[in-house]
């Protein structure tokens, strides 16, 4: 195939709780939504790649939007499941097979904190019998260890959930929309500490739909070109510090940080587009929890270890800032449905390169944008979109 | 003192951590898996606190078999040098004292304090001047 894969439609069902509405009922209304923003019909689309973690299989939405007979995939792959969905799908069109496809994430999971079973992580039983099957330990303790190498500070990551909550208020998608001081996150009680409840995102609903299409076919469509210019899905590299770790390797230099599959996920797709991060203009970053967002500011290698300190202070990821980062509101805001998340994330990039922010766009018409997503047990994927 | 599972520590006096030694690559992992690619071997008592937290709420049960009135904890990860980092409870230290690289001792410990039949965990506790 010459040219690039395009995005040529996107969908969204509003993140949060939707009470009598079925995660696949809010995929296929996110689906119908791109398909309209796209000006094609259903039985155009000629294959699917489709994420859901806890809210049953995606396949089954052809009995809603048509049996056409169409090639449609299921992917699961924990928090970078939606971002798989996307690889998958440009490689489809990448390989000359297709020209017009989907991919599709919706989730929809129970209240409370997501409640894994060790066996589902290959764990033995008596790790969740001591009470260690929590992922927030692990994004706690993290955090706890980065703030004490470099220098964070805890009002460092109320600045990030404050931020967050604050570009929430623009962006009819998101969840949690009403500011929240910076002084009320820091005093909110303390669920793992360092993190307050405003710090850590909840797992949540909601359904996210992109069309792709080869760049050929998104001329004909008429469509602007949103041009994905890399989209890379990485596993862990040894040594790692991961979710769910009984152990972790001790090394020679512990000063530095470690490699992380976002790292890798990272520089290979800096490495596909051909620019640096210095080149990105808006950032989705995965922040389910306020220091994530800090920790992956310098994984993704906008900025150094450390930096993030005076970077927040002096509001350098707010939507008017040198690099605006979770414009709208990120997983703090929108909470977490695994399977849409990281579709999420390209979604807000596509309305951002288009101008249709309104009150969280950024300003000067952005030309680049990067979305990355990171979770259990260490998986990144990362996308970049050009216009 | 009945531990929560069998291969998790010795029945030393002081009982001491089991950990699993890669034959192959000498890399350590905690707990020693069952592959016979692993050898047993008992990890050291003495460390240092690597990173920790606080959990705050009582985990969900199942899979969380602990007390039902809750107390917070210490959640750590030890770094055994040399060996490996493990991750276990910290007892008998004050949270505001918590500090990354305190000389911690291994202590394994009751899931349920309240209960004198109960399993005993991996658990840590500080040594040295922390103590």
């Amino acid at each position: 195939m010459s040219g690039d894969v395009c995005i040529v439609g996107i969908g969204i069902h509003p993140f949060g709780r939707t009470d009598g509405l079925s995660g696949v009922d809010q995929g296929v209304f996110a689906v119908r939504q791109a398909l309209a923003d796209a000006g094609v019909e259903w039985p155009q689309v000629q294959f699917a790649y489709g994420s859901s973690d806890a809210a049953g299989n995606p396949d089954t939405m052809v009995d809603r939007l048509g049996l056409t007979g169409m090639q449609f995939i299921n992917v699961r792959n924990g928090c970078a499941a939606g971002g798989s969905a996307l690889f998958s799908a440009q490689m489809a069109i990448k390989s000359g097979e297709f020209e017009l496809g989907l991919a599709v994430g919706f989730d929809k999971h129970p209240r409370g904190a997501f409640n894994a079973l060790p066996s589902e992580y290959n764990l033995p039983d008596w790790y969740g019998e001591m009470g260690q099957m929590v992922t927030t330990q692990f994004f706690a303790a993290k955090i706890m260890r980065y703030m004490s190498m470099f220098g964070i500070s805890q009002e460092s990551l109320g600045r990030v959930a404050e931020k967050a909550f604050r570009n929430a208020v623009h962006a009819p998608h998101a969840w949690r929309r009403q500011p929240v001081a910076l002084e009320d996150i820091l005093a909110a009680p303390l669920v793992s500490d360092p993190y307050t409840k405003y710090m850590f995102c909840s797992p949540a609903e909601g359904g996210v739909a992109l069309i792709l299409a080869s760049e050929k076919k998104a001329r004909e469509l008429g469509k602007p070109l949103i041009r994905l210019k890399a989209a890379t899905m990485r596993t862990r590299p040894p040594s790692s510090f991961e979710v769910f770790a009984p152990s972790v390797d001790v090394v020679a230099d512990d000063t530095r940080p470690r490699g992380t599959a976002s790292r890798i996920a990272s520089a290979d797709a800096f490495r596909l587009a051909g620019i640096g991060p210095g080149d990105i203009d808006v950032a989705q970053l995965q922040d389910t929890e306020a220091g994530a967002e800090i920790m992956h500011m310098a994984e993704n290698g906008f900025c150094a270890d450390g930096e993030q300190e005076k970077w927040l202070a002096d509001g350098h990821t707010e939507i008017g800032g040198a690099l605006p980062v979770n414009t709208d509101g990120g997983c703090l805001a929108c909470g977490e449905p695994i399977g849409a998340s990281g579709l999420r994330q390209v979604f807000e990039n596509v309305v951002q390169l288009r101008g249709d922010g309104g009150g969280r766009q950024v300003p000067n018409s952005p030309k680049t944008a990067y979305s990355h997503v990171y979770g259990a047990p260490g998986v990144s994927a990362v996308t970049i979109l050009e216009r | 003192m009945r531990a929560i599972a069998t291969g998790l520590f010795t029945d030393e006096a002081e009982p001491r951590l089991i950990g699993g030694k890669d034959r192959e690559t000498g890399r350590i992992v905690f707990p020693c898996p069952a592959a016979s690619t692993y050898e047993p071997v008992p990890l050291s008592r003495e460390g240092s606190l690597w990173s920790y937290t606080v959990q705050r709420y009582r985990p969900k049960t199942p899979p969380y078999a602990g007390p039902e009135a809750f107390k917070p904890w210490v959640v750590a990860y030890v770094e055994l040098p040399g060996e490996v980092i493990v991750e276990a409870p910290l007892y008998g230290v004050a949270f505001e004292d918590l500090k990354i690289g305190m000389p911690v001792r291994f202590a394994p410990a009751p899931l349920n304090p309240e209960d004198e039949g109960s399993v005993f965990i991996p658990a840590f506790e500080p040594a040295g001047d922390a103590a």
